[in-house]
């Protein structure tokens, strides 16, 4: 076999193992590369910096383990500058495998902040049926939530004397790496004006834009890079940020990969041409 | 027939008017009648959740009792149901709990690592199939390297030349890509489903979408 | 490095292990996480369904607050479950009557007024030369228009028309390229932050950060 063909079949092993040398070395040899903050994720960190104590955000971590590593670090971030700002927080989900890692989090962070269930936050659990929990929401949260996830009914709960419905909500955040947070955009922002801001995935990041110019959300947090560029804000770098020199080496090595399938298959062609 | 067939194409129609108006009536009425759905609505999506455990408890039972290929795997997952439900009667649902350490330890691990794989699978991917084969799928290729680059930190890095064009460094490209033409291609994708979703919806109004009634008579 | 006392991380790497080994060949170490998985997350969807949906939603309100009305949606709910059953399948056609009905009537509006009149209103805005952003609006209406035509299939794309569609693939082809440079950096960041879970977590070894 030629150069050019054997160029062109490297064992997918092979790539396998060159990918996660790649990944795994620089959390051993750090650049410490700054992070640059883009408008769509600084947009959500002012609203949230602009809020008082009497602002209300809601977190939906309508997300699962399968995109834990993008979506968690962002909702971490969002939970802990809403804490910092001494805004109340409420936490909910659409998806019964957030609600898990969303108490997880709640519980650690609410705890490094000296924070109180019931007082400082909420938290609503799970229900399922998303577009109809949000829409049951708009009329009134006690609807779809009559008690929070620890059973304990809503009347009851300090926090949530005051808030009825979106009407009492600052922001509403949903993390999600599905299309469940265009939901948020049809039955909470179109027919209650409620604002909202997405923490995604970056896979569907690029198909958000057209949402963010068209000023229907407030802001947008895209994959592992938007958590950092949070984290960044609130200068408090976690694992959003150990993983951007990860993320930066194995970017060149895919374009390295792109190149030479490239260079080969050219030269193939030009070969086959010859012939 | 009609009970089979044309009450709930009758039912359908006649929901699909009375909330369709419901946005254009600002009055406590209206609102009423949008909580009654949303209330009614989450009972009913509940209850018929069973359908969705009791398939997949068939599906496995069957494949058991058939001795159908790894079925031994399939005893793994029956096991693995009551045990999450008798960790969760004896411990709660709350973190700390056998039920949310099975979760944390057993489930989300699993989960993550399973799509992790797709990053291995993605390097194989554009080594093999990203070919540069027009003008067209080299813009593709250009725009993907960008944005690569200029959404993580090295592409700010390795712009060396920006000090000299300002506002030429990869970070600013990529931006730009982002929010210009990538945008309008998303926008006027967006706009085709946004069309296509109104227009089912009309269908299943107008019962000209009539799949959810099923095959049979 | 510090390592995890913790019986549960030890266990979640050894899964992590049992599931990264398809990447040399499919073997019973990732078929048993496979089914697992499967097991415990249904398990888990079960216990959530009572906890945060029956109990809450239908039991309290039924038999603690003499709601019986919510027998009704009960029993519609049950009729969906029929299709388990070929002779009584029938049923489920009246309840997902009303919740397609339904929805797609609440769905019709607001999916015209967020999804297409919004985002039509966001592509009119100023254009012109005298400002970047201004010349920045007309490549995106150029971008929309044009895109909007090559997907317009119902006339052939020849002459003018064929030109303004073939602009429209060059935005299509940059728009997916983003989407391609994004999606690769969505699947690494799900292997990083494995390799963090194993290197931090597990391991205890600080990482930068």
């Amino acid at each position: 076999m030629d150069f050019w063909k054997r160029l062109l079949n490297i064992d997918r092993r092979i790539i396998y193992l060159v990918i996660a040398i790649t990944v795994i070395v620089p959390f051993f040899l750090p650049t410490g590369w700054p992070i640059n903050v883009t408008y769509e994720v600084k947009n959500i960190y002012d609203y949230i910096e602009n809020l008082g104590p009497e602002g209300v955000v809601l977190l939906s971590a309508d997300y699962d383990a399968s995109t834990l590593a993008e979506l968690q670090p962002m909702f971490d971030a969002c939970l802990r500058h809403c804490f910092a700002r001494d805004v109340k927080v409420i936490v909910m989900s659409l998806f019964p495998q957030g609600v898990g890692l969303a108490e997880i989090s709640l519980k650690r962070i609410a705890k490094e902040y000296n924070k109180v269930n019931g007082v400082d936050y909420c938290f609503l659990g799970y229900k399922p049926g998303g577009s109809i929990i949000i829409m049951g929401m708009g009329s009134n949260i006690r609807i779809p939530f009559p008690s929070d996830y620890y059973g304990t009914p809503l009347k009851d709960i300090p926090m949530m004397k005051d808030i009825n419905n979106f009407s009492d909500i600052d922001l509403v955040i949903s993390f999600s790496g599905t299309g469940i947070v265009a939901s948020w955009l049809y039955y909470a922002h179109e027919p209650y004006n409620q604002d909202i801001a997405w923490g995604v995935t970056a896979v569907m990041a690029s198909d958000y834009y057209p949402f963010l110019q068209s000023h229907q959300i407030v802001g947008l947090i895209g994959g592992m890079k938007g958590a950092a560029e949070y984290e960044t804000l609130i200068s408090k770098p976690s694992l959003a940020t150990s993983g951007m020199d990860a993320q930066s080496w194995a970017h060149i090595m895919i374009i390295v990969f792109i190149i030479i399938g490239n260079i080969g298959y050219l030269a193939m062609r030009k070969k086959e041409r010859r012939m | 027939m009609f009970l089979k067939r044309q009450l709930p194409l009758l039912i359908t129609l006649v929901c699909g008017i009375i909330w369709g108006v419901q946005y254009f009536i600002p009055h406590p009425a209206s609102e009423a009648v949008y909580s009654f759905y949303t209330d009614w609505g989450l009972v009913i999506g509940l209850f018929a959740s069973i359908l969705g455990f009791v398939s997949i408890i068939r599906l496995h039972y069957m494949k058991v009792r058939h001795h159908a290929k790894n079925w031994q795997f399939s005893v793994v997952t029956l096991s693995a149901m009551p045990v999450m439900i008798v960790a969760a009667i004896l411990t709660g649902t709350e973190s700390g709990g056998a039920f949310m350490w099975l979760y944390n330890y057993v489930e989300v691990p699993i989960e993550a690592t399973m799509f992790s794989l797709l990053a291995f699978y993605i390097a194989s991917a554009a080594y093999r199939a990203f070919r540069a084969r027009s003008a067209q799928a080299a813009a593709l290729l250009v725009a993907a390297a960008i944005v690569m680059l200029g959404r993580v930190p090295v592409g700010a890095q390795i712009s060396f030349w920006s000090h000299l064009f300002p506002g030429t460094s990869i970070p600013q490209i990529a931006s730009w890509i982002l929010n210009v033409p990538n945008m309008a291609a998303k926008r006027a994708i967006n706009l085709g489903v946004g069309l296509g979703m109104m227009m089912v919806s009309l269908k299943i109004i107008l019962g000209i979408e009539r799949t959810y009634l099923g095959g049979q008579e | 490095m510090h390592l995890s006392p913790s019986i549960g991380v030890w266990v979640a790497v050894f899964l992590t292990l049992c599931v990264l080994s398809f990447l040399y060949k499919d073997n019973p170490f990732y078929k048993f996480a496979e089914h697992l998985v499967v097991g415990v997350s249904v398990g888990y969807g079960m216990v959530l369904w009572y906890t945060q949906g029956i109990l809450p939603k239908f039991i309290t309100p039924f038999f603690k607050e003499g709601k019986y009305i919510y027998i009704v949606p009960a029993i519609l709910g049950i009729m969906i479950t029929m299709q388990l059953v070929r002779k009584y399948a029938w049923l489920a056609r009246f309840p997902m009557a009303f919740l397609l009905g339904a929805s797609s009537g609440i769905g019709l509006p607001r999916t015209m007024q967020a999804g297409v009149i919004k985002q039509l209103e966001a592509t009119m805005v100023p254009m012109g030369f005298s400002r970047l952003q201004y010349i920045w609006n007309i490549v995106i209406f150029v971008g929309v228009l044009s895109v909007l035509i090559y997907f317009f299939f119902s006339k052939e794309h020849k002459g003018v028309f064929g030109g303004i569609a073939n602009i429209g693939i060059w935005y299509l082809m940059i728009g997916f390229g983003a989407t391609f440079g994004y999606t690769v950096m969505a699947r690494l960041s799900l292997f990083i932050g494995r390799v963090l879970f194993i290197i931090q977590t597990a391991l205890g070894i600080q990482v930068a950060g």
